[in-house]
């Protein structure tokens, strides 16, 4: 059962297959902000298709971390899919921590995309590098105490099942101000932890290429483009799970789902790029300032 | 299998664009029009990609220098097979308005093997596709 769920129910083969039509929309959405009429829905599957029969090229430098980080991401991010999952369909199915450890398991595909590149041995994959942790650094700090926010909201709670109930019964943390302040927050770090524009420089096409993904080719690339749009699976329903689940019927999830989905991507389309030392002054500045007022809002009972 | 890779492949063709020297910058400018919304060819799954390694086309233009010729070739090596090349526009193709200069070689066919030729100067949108089309048709086996 239990590898049934890591590997094809809500863990791998689901997420991966809701993951791919995710960056679908997303390619669609962007194409219809631009007045174009974007790729068929069936586009990115083509794509992994495609990259799987192409060629791996691999660097000189060091071979075994170059082919391993690409797993480490998409295995970490199956996991987080997995738990989520299952929590979603039975909320009591929760273990005491989970939501720390669905914390360190987000940090994973940041954490093997650095891996990886470096192992490349380019030079701009170097800077890609030094880019994406910057960012990492940046985005983790406000990220987590929006989320200490959640868990003030839900009584002291670090398991998922037991936040996911409080909200049932007493209404969304999205509902009250703090929650909604720290909502806004944890948005703007999922647009930075999905490397999405503005916060996409380590993988600035147009400046250093591809940035961290230069070398990758073939099946290891495929597998960091499903990592991706499988983060962008993961991370939005996580957050529905933290501020928005006062109803967890499938439809109402879908529902959220997509909404949070074209939000980010219309911020996407809309912002230009940020450089890094912006990206890190605005989250340690402006954002860390309103998840700290959160937390304080949080405390008083609002 | 094969089929459906090779199927795969024509359905998502990925390029990275490369000029090799000599030009007018003219063909560059032309190539974006397909991505606009008038011609809009991500329709077909193609995509400008910024790292050769992930590229499926190699889309060259201008006439060859002496200086860009063998960073030309080792993007060529460095490109993933199953992989074409594109030669696009008439400085390309032959060198163009070019030919009588120091600095420029031969045509690119000269130098890397080439499985598309797109005359023009620039080629129009309409001729690009064209060859895509034609490009397709030959990767598959149609006639």
């Amino acid at each position: 059962m239990i590898f049934f769920n890591f590997l094809v129910f809500p863990g791998f083969l689901f997420s991966a297959v809701v993951g791919l039509i995710a960056g679908w929309i997303d390619r669609k959405v962007t194409a219809r902000v631009q007045w174009r009429v974007g790729p068929p829905w069936y586009q990115n599957f083509v794509d992994f298709m495609k990259l799987l029969g192409k060629e791996t090229i691999l660097p000189q430098s060091n071979k075994t971390t170059f082919i391993f980080a690409p797993f480490v991401g998409l295995i970490s991010v199956i996991l987080v899919a997995t738990l989520l999952g299952k929590l979603l369909m039975d909320p009591t199915q929760s273990f005491l921590g989970d939501l720390i450890v669905v914390l360190y398991l987000l940090v994973m595909p940041a954490i093997s995309i650095i891996l990886g590149a470096s192992a490349s041995g380019n030079p701009l994959a170097s800077t890609g590098v030094s880019r994406e942790i910057k960012l990492v650094l940046a985005y983790e700090l406000p990220f987590i105490l929006a989320i200490v926010a959640v868990i003030i909201k839900s009584g002291a709670n670090i398991k998922l099942g037991q936040i996911l109930s409080a909200q049932i019964n007493n209404g969304a943390v999205l509902g009250s101000p703090s929650g909604l302040i720290a909502f806004i927050v944890a948005i703007l770090c999922m647009q930075a932890k999905l490397g999405l524009v503005p916060f996409d420089v380590s993988e600035a096409e147009q400046e250093i290429m591809a940035g961290v993904l230069i070398e990758y080719s073939g099946f290891l690339l495929a597998i960091f483009k499903l990592m991706k749009v499988m983060l962008l699976y993961v991370m939005p329903l996580f957050l529905i799970s933290l501020f928005w689940a006062a109803n967890i019927n499938i439809y109402s999830l879908i529902g959220k789902y997509v909404l949070l989905l074209v939000i980010i991507i219309l911020v996407k389309n809309t912002a230009p790029r940020v450089r890094v030392d912006q990206a890190m002054k605005f989250f340690w500045g402006p954002i860390s300032l309103l998840a700290t007022i959160a937390i304080i809002l949080a405390l008083s009972g609002r | 299998m094969k089929n459906l890779k090779l199927n795969a492949l024509t359905k998502s063709l990925w390029v990275f664009h490369l000029n090799v020297g000599a030009s007018c910058n003219n063909c560059d400018i032309e190539i974006l029009d397909l991505l606009t919304p008038r011609y809009d060819v991500e329709r077909f799954g193609i995509m400008l990609v910024g790292s050769i390694r992930h590229a499926d086309v190699l889309l060259i233009s201008g006439a060859l220098s002496r200086k860009a010729a063998p960073r030309a070739k080792k993007l060529y090596e460095q490109m993933p097979k199953p992989g074409v090349v594109v030669a696009f526009g008439s400085c390309s193709l032959g060198r163009g308005i070019f030919k009588d200069s120091y600095n420029s070689l031969c045509s690119v066919d000269e130098f890397i093997p080439v499985d598309l030729y797109i005359p023009g100067c620039p080629p129009k949108p309409e001729a690009m596709i064209l060859g895509i089309v034609k490009l397709i048709k030959k990767v598959r086996g149609i006639k």
